[in-house]
């Protein structure tokens, strides 16, 4: 109201009015965002916001996998989707991993951007001939002529008692080949803007979620975001121990820390976010600042993601160690159904504050 | 099947088109012998007529697929004999710049979409690159080639399904060679018929004279007006055989050499000649005149694999990612 009477009145010349005016406006957008409580969504709903953003803005992108239209989705990650973009770009498929794996990767050579969707990535084990003969390799052995811009989603993992062949991790078994990339997010903030960067990628990505993280609730913001695939995320800085994981176990961790705080522990967490490309480079800075070093993952222990770290760290770290790295992994066995005996495999706060405590010599 | 009227330009493009090949692959032969060539071999001498015919049948912008018998294809795909060749010396001039190999060509300039080496996994690809060409509306046919060996891989059942289910504009082509490596058709199943496996998914399906380039493109040119129309795939069974063995070091002991002299007493090459001077299109003179330009042109392509480098090891780290990677490097 004073600035519509200065500009009508002539109190102040007109421009000052208006500089005075942006001003204003400036401040009140600094002091809403401020005080802005933002929204809190689930990790589905923030795969599905990067999903159908990206689908909104290439029409060459296109979701198939089991469930993923009429059902909408087995997880409910793709709720909705057959709605707005129809069965032309939401397709439902047999269960038949292997051949709609291998139909993706025909429509990536041949222009398109496919998403696809496995029920989870213990079923991706019948997919992965097209994964790894076509999908990694057909850049290199067409001489850079064909490329596979294309994304294979799903959850990773234990999920409860689901037994052996429903609770497995492959991050290590895909991070292994050279072609892919393989991003694990721990969070729905990290889901929607790692997803969102898969997507627009030219490179096959393998992008593994979590079934028990689908419910998660975190803050994401309304704005449009993307996340660098390949760089460690420093969750928290400290100074008596470095823990490395990724994945669902940063909400394990997360738990961990609160019990070494107790005990007057400084961690310095970090998060891989992909663990193909390893952001290395990110470890063994921590640890030259920390000097000691715990590994949390949830695949088996034989060359694993901690394997490698463990070489990269002594490698690049050696004279910075003050203890030998210990790591948490599931326990090197398939994991059976009975509570107490997966209560017993996976890692948990327990088996994490030990090892802190093992490498702290506390 | 529609009757086609081939025309002296067809049957010149047989011609030479098979004669290409078969000089390519017996100098190829020659080559490995002589350690020129390495790694895996596998020669297409013998089944010429199939992919002759089918190239005549398709449009430009057609697609082709196939597993590791592929100079072949590569050839008639219009790939220069030179890449091809530089290719098989694993030279940087190769047609994948020296990555592939005998067993990886491959050519976006030629719709080429490669030489796959891992049996019946170049099937669900195949469909796949019919269902971009779905996608985006185009009336591009894609031609997905397999060995008879492939066909018990559940990569090919899985495919046929989803392709029949979409109606993709896909031709699914056997070239029945009778021999999956050193094991018979007969050794494998107990349907003769390789064809009968598309009743399954009630793909139309035909079996068809492979040592016939006139039956072969009749066939493709029906499968791949169906393609065109959206009434989707067709499996082909061609019938064929390869004179030489499975791969280079392969001596063919389990079949004999009557049932060999049986396929090359109606070689292609030489029906096809045949055929052209009794409807007095050519000449002996003129085919022996052809003959003798693919014989240069098959000496070229060794000149100019002979004459170029191979890649610098600095090319180990590209066309491995698009986009910038930090690889491992100890």
């Amino acid at each position: 109201m004073f600035i519509i009477i200065c500009w009508r009145h002539d109190y102040f010349d007109r421009q000052t009015v208006f500089i005075f005016y942006c001003f204003t406006i400036q401040a009140f957008v600094i002091f809403a965002a401020h005080f802005r409580v933002m929204r809190t969504i689930q990790f589905r709903e923030a795969l599905r916001e990067a999903l159908t953003e990206e689908m909104r803005r290439d029409d060459k992108v296109f979701l198939m996998g089991e469930e993923v239209a009429e059902y909408n989705g087995a997880y409910k990650v793709s709720q909705g989707m057959l709605a707005e973009f129809g069965e032309k770009r939401v397709i439902d498929t047999p269960i038949a991993e292997l051949g709609f794996a291998g139909i993706a990767v025909g429509a990536a050579m041949n222009g398109l951007r496919p998403i696809v969707e496995f029920m989870t990535f213990n079923f991706s084990l019948v997919a992965i001939d097209q994964v790894i003969n076509s999908a990694a390799k057909m850049n290199s052995m067409s001489g850079g002529q064909f490329t596979c811009p294309m994304v294979f989603r799903g959850p990773t993992g234990s999920a409860g008692q689901l037994g052996a062949q429903h609770s497995q991790n492959f991050e290590n078994w895909y991070a292994n080949t050279p072609g892919l990339k393989v991003v694990v997010p721990s969070n729905p903030y990290d889901a929607k803007g790692l997803l969102k960067s898969a997507i627009r990628d030219n490179d096959p990505v393998i992008f593994m979620e979590s079934e028990q993280m689908y419910g998660l609730k975190w803050e994401v913001p309304e704005e449009e975001y993307l996340l660098p695939i390949g760089q460690a995320h420093v969750v928290q800085e400290g100074s008596d121990v470095t823990i490395v994981s990724f994945g669902k176990m940063m909400r394990v961790l997360e738990d961990a820390d609160k019990a070494l705080k107790q005990d007057g522990i400084s961690a310095e967490i970090i998060d891989l976010r992909s663990v193909r490309p390893l952001d290395i480079e990110t470890i063994v800075k921590s640890v030259q600042k920390t000097n000691r070093l715990v590994i949390v993952e949830e695949a088996w222990p034989l060359a694993s993601i901690s394997s490698e770290i463990t070489y990269g760290v002594q490698k690049h770290a050696f004279d910075y160690l003050d203890a030998p790295i210990a790591r948490v992994t599931s326990r090197d066995v398939p994991l059976p159904y009975a509570p107490t005996l997966v209560e017993a495999y996976l890692p948990n706060v327990h088996r994490i504050v030990d090892a802190v405590k093992q490498v702290s010599y506390a | 099947m529609a009757k086609v009227k081939f025309t002296k330009e067809i049957y010149t493009k047989w011609f030479k088109q098979m004669m290409l090949i078969r000089r390519f692959e017996e100098k190829s032969a020659q080559l490995y012998g002589q350690q020129k060539i390495r790694g895996f071999c596998h020669l297409y001498i013998g089944q010429e007529a199939v992919i002759a015919g089918c190239m005549t049948a398709l449009e430009e912008n057609d697609k082709l697929i196939t597993a590791y018998r592929d100079h072949g294809h590569a050839l008639a795909a219009g790939i220069p004999a030179n890449e091809v060749m530089a290719e098989l010396y694993g030279k940087v001039t190769g047609c994948t710049k020296g990555k592939g190999g005998s067993m990886h060509m491959f050519s976006k300039e030629h719709n080429f979409f490669g030489g796959h080496g891992i049996v019946g996994g170049q099937i669900p690809l195949g469909a796949g690159i019919a269902l971009a060409d779905q996608y985006n509306g185009t009336k591009d046919v894609t031609v997905c080639f397999m060995g008879d060996g492939a066909v018990r891989q559940g990569a090919l059942h899985e495919a046929f399904n989803m392709a029949m289910l979409w109606k993709l504009p896909v031709i699914f082509v056997v070239e029945n060679n009778e021999y999956a490596m050193g094991t018979s058709v007969e050794r494998t199943t107990n349907v003769l018929d390789i064809h009968k496996i598309g009743l399954a998914y009630d793909m139309p399906n035909y079996q068809i004279d492979g040592m016939k380039c006139e039956d072969v493109h009749e066939a493709i040119a029906d499968a791949a007006k169906r393609a065109r129309k959206g009434d989707g795939p067709t499996f082909l069974e061609i019938k064929t055989y390869r004179y030489r063995g499975h791969s280079m070091s392969d001596p063919a002991k389990y079949r004999t050499k009557e049932e060999v002299q049986k396929y090359k007493a109606i070689d292609p090459i030489e029906v096809v000649g045949k055929t052209m001077i009794s409807k007095k299109w050519a000449t002996q003179a003129d085919l022996d005149k052809m003959e003798d330009a693919i014989n240069i042109e098959v000496n070229e392509s060794v000149e100019f694999a002979e004459a170029s480098p191979y890649p610098d090891a600095s090319e180990l780290y590209t066309d491995v990612y698009e986009e910038d990677y930090p690889f491992i490097v100890e």
